[in-house]
C-alpha cells in the first residue's frame, strides 16, 4: 500500500484499527474504551465462568462463593468443570500461583490473586505452591541478583500476610529452588517448544537475550506435581489449578500444549480481569505512580486522600445535575472497587441503585469505599507486622506437608 | 517417616523376638521369593493389600498355598459381594510405606498404617517357621507365628487369625463373621490394646460402623462431600486439630452464650438477639480468622525451627 494512494481519512482509520489491545505477560495496553474481555476470551480460547459454574463451586465447597467470583472479577477458565468433576469423585488437586517480585511496593491489585487463592485453599482444602519469579525480574528488569532475591523475600512476607495456611503452603523462589526434578521438567518442556512457537506466543524477537527465551519453562513446570518430589512423590497425575490474571494465559497455553506430550496432565486455569487504576480503566496501575493505586502500606489518611482526589467519579459535575441525571456506573471507579471489595450483596445493590438514580452523592460512595479499603489494608498491615524472617524460612523450607489434604 | 528395614530388625531384636534373615536379590512375586528361600523348609506367605469402597485398607497375609477368594472375603467382612479390590500402588507407598511387591504384616508398624486391618491365615499357626518381607523385598525374615504376634502386640495391634478358605453363608440369620475386622476409623494407639476380636464382638462393632457414618452424614453438607470426608478420616490418623475455621467457631461458641445472657438482662428481644449475634459474628469473622492464622503459622514456625535445631545438634535420635 503506497502512501500516495491513501487519503488522509483512510490513513487515520488505519491508525485507529492498529491500536489493538495487547495482552501478554509483559505488556497490557487497551485499545479505546478499555480492555475488550469478550475479544480476549475469544482470542485466547478460554471459557467464561457462568452462574451454573459458580453455583457448582458453592455446592462442592459447602460455603458461599467468594466475592470475586460472584462479581465477575474471576471470570474465565480452562477445564475448571473437568477439575470439579474429578474433585466430586474424590480426586484432589493442588493450587499453583505466583508473583514476579519486581518491587517492594505492593498494591491491592497485586493482592487480588492471592486473596482469591487463599479462599480456594480454604474452600477446597488443598495444598498450594507459590512461585516467586526472582529470576524473571532479574532477566527483564535492571536488577542485581541479590536485589531480586531480596525483593522475593519481602514480597513473600506480604503474601504470607494474606493468611495462607503454613500446613498447606509451599513458597519458593526460582533462584533457590530450581534444580533436581524441577529442572528435569523444565528441560522436558523446553525440548517441546520451538523458537518459532516461543516467538509467536511471547512476542520475542532476535534482539532479545537468550535468558528471556529460556524463561517460560520455569513458569510452566510448577503445573506438574513431579516438580515437587518433597510434596507429591508418587502422585504424578495429580491435577493442578492455576488462579492468575488473564495476561498470564500465554504461559499456560504453552504448558497445556506440552503437557500431554510429556505424559502429564494439563493444568486447569481460573483467570481474573485487570483491576482498574484509581484514575479509571484506561490508566494502568503502576508501581511508579503512587496515586494510581491503594498500597498495602497506605495509612487511613493516605487512603482517604487518594480516594477523594484521584478516584475517577462517574457522578455529575453539580449536585443539581447529579440529582437529576444520576451517576454513570460504567466509568465510576469507586463503584467498581466496591463491586470487588464490599461483601454484602444487598448493601452493594442499594448503593448502586441510589447512586445511579441520583439520590446518593459521589462523596457518600467514596466515604463508604474509604471505610471498606481501610479495613482491608489495616488487617493486612497487622498480619504483615507479625511475619518474621523465621516464618518466611518455614514457609520456604523444602519440607513435607503431611496435612495438605486434611 | 516410614520405618526402614534396619529399624524394624533392630526393634525385633529389642523385643527379643527370634528370627533369621536371608538376603537375596529383589523379588516381586512369591514364585521368585521361593527360588531363594523355598528350599529351607519354612512356609512362604502371600500378602495382599486390599481396599474397600470406603477406601479402608486391609492386609491379607496367607500361606502361599491358601486360596483367597476376594468375593467371599468381601461378604464375610460385611462389604457386600464386590466390595473388595486390590489397592492402588499409591496406598502401598503412602500408607504402608513399602515398595511394590512388598506387602507385609510388618508394615503395620508404621503410624501411617494404623488404620489398616490385618487378617492372618490361621494356617500360619501350625507352621514352625513363616517367611515374610521385612519392609524391603531384597530380604526375607523367618519367624514363628507366635513371634509375629509378639511383634504386633508390641505396638498395640491385636493379631487376627482367620480361616481364609472358609466360606460360611452370609445372610439374614448369619451376620458376616469378619465384620469386626473392618477398620472403624479410630486407630489403635499403643497405650490401649484393642479388645480381643472374638465373635461375641460382632454385633457391638456392627453398631459402631453405621452410627459413625450417620454422624458424618449429618456433619457434612452434601453426600458428595461426605465421601471425601470419610476417605480422609478413615485412612489418615486424626491429628491435633489445626483448623482455623474450627478455632474461630469455638471462640464464638464460647462468647455467644455469655453475650446473650448479658444482652437479655438489657431486655433485648429474642429475635433481635440472634440477628445482633449474627451481625457481630459476620463483622468479627475476617479479623478473628486472620489473627488465628497468624498464631497458627507462628507456632508452626517455632516448632519447625526447634525441630531443625534438634536434628542439627542431636541427629535422628533427638
Amino acid at each position: 500500500m503506497a502512501a500516495a494512494e491513501q487519503g488522509v481519512d483512510a490513513a487515520r482509520k488505519e491508525k485507529e484499527e492498529e491500536e489493538e489491545q495487547v495482552v501478554n505477560p509483559w505488556e497490557v495496553s487497551a485499545g479505546k474504551g478499555g480492555i475488550d474481555y469478550d475479544k480476549l476470551v475469544d482470542q485466547f480460547g478460554c471459557q467464561r465462568i457462568d452462574d451454573a459454574l459458580i453455583d457448582r463451586i458453592a455446592r462442592l465447597t459447602g460455603r458461599p462463593p467468594h466475592c470475586f467470583l460472584r462479581r465477575g472479577l474471576f471470570f474465565a477458565h480452562r477445564d475448571l468443570n473437568e477439575l470439579l468433576d474429578l474433585y466430586e469423585k474424590g480426586e484432589k488437586f493442588y493450587l499453583y500461583t505466583g508473583r514476579g517480585p519486581s518491587s517492594e511496593a505492593l498494591h491491592l491489585g497485586h493482592l487480588i490473586p492471592f486473596m482469591f487463592t487463599k479462599y480456594l485453599q480454604e474452600a477446597f482444602k488443598v495444598p498450594l505452591v507459590i512461585q516467586l519469579t526472582d529470576d524473571e525480574k532479574f532477566l527483564w528488569k535492571n536488577l542485581t541478583i541479590q536485589e531480586s532475591k531480596r525483593l522475593a523475600r519481602e514480597n513473600a512476607k506480604d503474601i504470607i500476610a494474606c493468611g495462607f495456611d503454613i500446613e498447606r503452603t509451599f513458597i519458593f523462589s526460582d533462584f533457590s529452588f530450581v534444580g533436581g526434578a524441577f529442572y528435569e521438567n523444565m528441560m522436558q518442556v523446553a525440548r517441546c517448544v520451538t523458537m518459532n512457537k516461543a516467538i509467536g506466543i511471547f512476542g520475542f524477537n532476535l534482539e532479545d537475550h537468550i535468558g528471556k527465551v529460556s524463561f517460560p519453562p520455569v513458569q510452566a513446570v510448577p503445573s506438574f506435581p513431579s516438580s515437587f518430589p518433597h510434596l507429591f512423590a508418587g502422585k504424578d497425575q495429580l491435577r493442578c489449578l492455576i488462579p492468575c490474571a488473564i495476561d498470564q494465559d500465554p504461559y499456560f497455553r504453552m504448558t497445556r500444549d506440552v503437557a500431554p506430550r510429556i505424559g502429564y496432565q494439563k493444568p486447569s486455569l481460573i483467570e481474573s480481569r485487570f483491576f482498574p487504576a484509581l484514575q479509571g480503566e484506561n490508566t494502568k496501575m503502576s508501581a511508579s505512580d503512587a496515586n494510581s493505586a491503594i498500597y498495602v502500606t497506605d495509612s487511613a489518611k493516605e487512603i482517604k486522600t487518594k480516594v477523594n482526589k484521584y478516584a475517577f467519579s462517574g457522578g455529575q459535575d453539580s449536585i443539581e445535575l447529579h440529582r437529576k441525571l444520576g451517576a454513570n456506573l460504567d466509568v465510576d471507579v469507586p463503584i467498581k472497587y466496591l463491586n470487588f471489595f464490599l461483601e454484602d450483596d444487598d448493601d452493594l445493590a442499594h448503593i448502586k441503585k441510589e447512586y445511579k438514580e441520583g439520590r446518593m452523592l459521589t462523596g457518600e460512595v467514596k466515604q463508604r469505599l474509604m471505610a471498606v479499603l481501610s479495613e482491608i489494608v489495616a488487617r493486612h498491615q497487622r498480619a504483615r507486622a507479625q511475619v518474621t524472617e523465621e516464618m518466611v524460612d518455614a514457609f520456604m523450607a523444602v519440607r513435607p506437608l503431611p496435612n495438605m489434604f486434611g | 517417616m516410614g520405618y526402614t528395614k534396619d529399624q524394624l530388625l533392630a526393634r525385633l531384636q529389642e523385643l527379643k523376638i527370634y528370627f533369621t534373615c536371608y538376603d537375596h536379590p529383589v523379588v516381586l512375586t512369591v514364585e521368585e521369593q521361593a527360588k531363594h528361600v523355598g528350599h529351607l523348609g519354612g512356609a512362604l506367605s502371600k500378602n495382599l493389600l486390599l481396599k474397600d469402597k470406603k477406601h479402608r485398607l486391609y492386609v491379607i497375609s496367607a500361606l502361599a498355598g491358601t486360596k483367597v477368594d476376594m468375593k467371599i472375603l468381601s461378604q464375610r467382612l460385611g462389604l457386600g459381594k464386590g466390595g473388595l479390590r486390590m489397592a492402588p500402588e499409591e496406598n502401598l507407598l503412602e500408607v504402608l510405606q513399602v515398595p511394590l511387591g512388598c506387602v507385609t504384616p510388618f508394615a503395620l508398624i508404621n503410624e501411617s498404617a494404623s488404620a489398616v486391618s490385618l487378617l492372618l491365615d490361621q494356617g500360619f499357626k501350625s507352621k514352625q517357621i513363616c517367611y515374610f518381607h521385612p519392609l524391603t523385598n531384597d530380604v526375607t525374615i523367618a519367624l514363628s507365628s507366635s513371634n509375629l504376634d509378639k511383634f504386633l502386640i508390641s505396638f498395640g495391634k491385636q493379631p487376627a487369625y482367620v480361616d481364609l478358605e472358609a466360606a460360611p453363608a452370609v445372610g439374614k440369620d448369619n451376620p458376616p463373621d469378619l465384620a469386626h475386622l473392618v477398620p472403624s476409623g479410630v486407630p489403635n494407639s499403643s497405650e490401649q490394646p484393642v479388645e480381643n476380636a472374638s465373635h461375641t464382638n460382632v454385633p457391638h462393632h456392627q453398631n459402631n460402623v453405621p452410627k459413625e457414618t450417620e454422624v458424618k452424614a449429618i456433619m457434612t453438607i452434601s453426600k458428595v462431600q461426605s465421601k471425601g470426608a470419610e476417605t480422609s478420616s478413615k485412612v489418615d490418623k486424626p491429628t491435633t486439630n489445626t483448623s482455623v475455621d474450627k478455632f474461630v467457631n469455638d471462640v464464638f461458641d464460647i462468647i455467644s452464650p455469655l453475650l446473650s445472657e448479658e444482652l437479655k438482662k438489657l431486655d433485648i428481644k429474642k429475635e433481635e438477639l440472634s440477628s445482633i449475634l449474627d451481625g457481630l459474628r459476620g463483622r468479627a469473622d475476617p479479623d478473628l480468622k486472620s489473627i488465628a492464622m497468624t498464631l497458627k503459622n507462628a507456632s508452626y514456625t517455632n516448632g519447625f525451627h526447634a525441630g531443625f535445631k534438634t536434628m542439627l545438634h542431636r541427629g535422628l535420635n533427638g
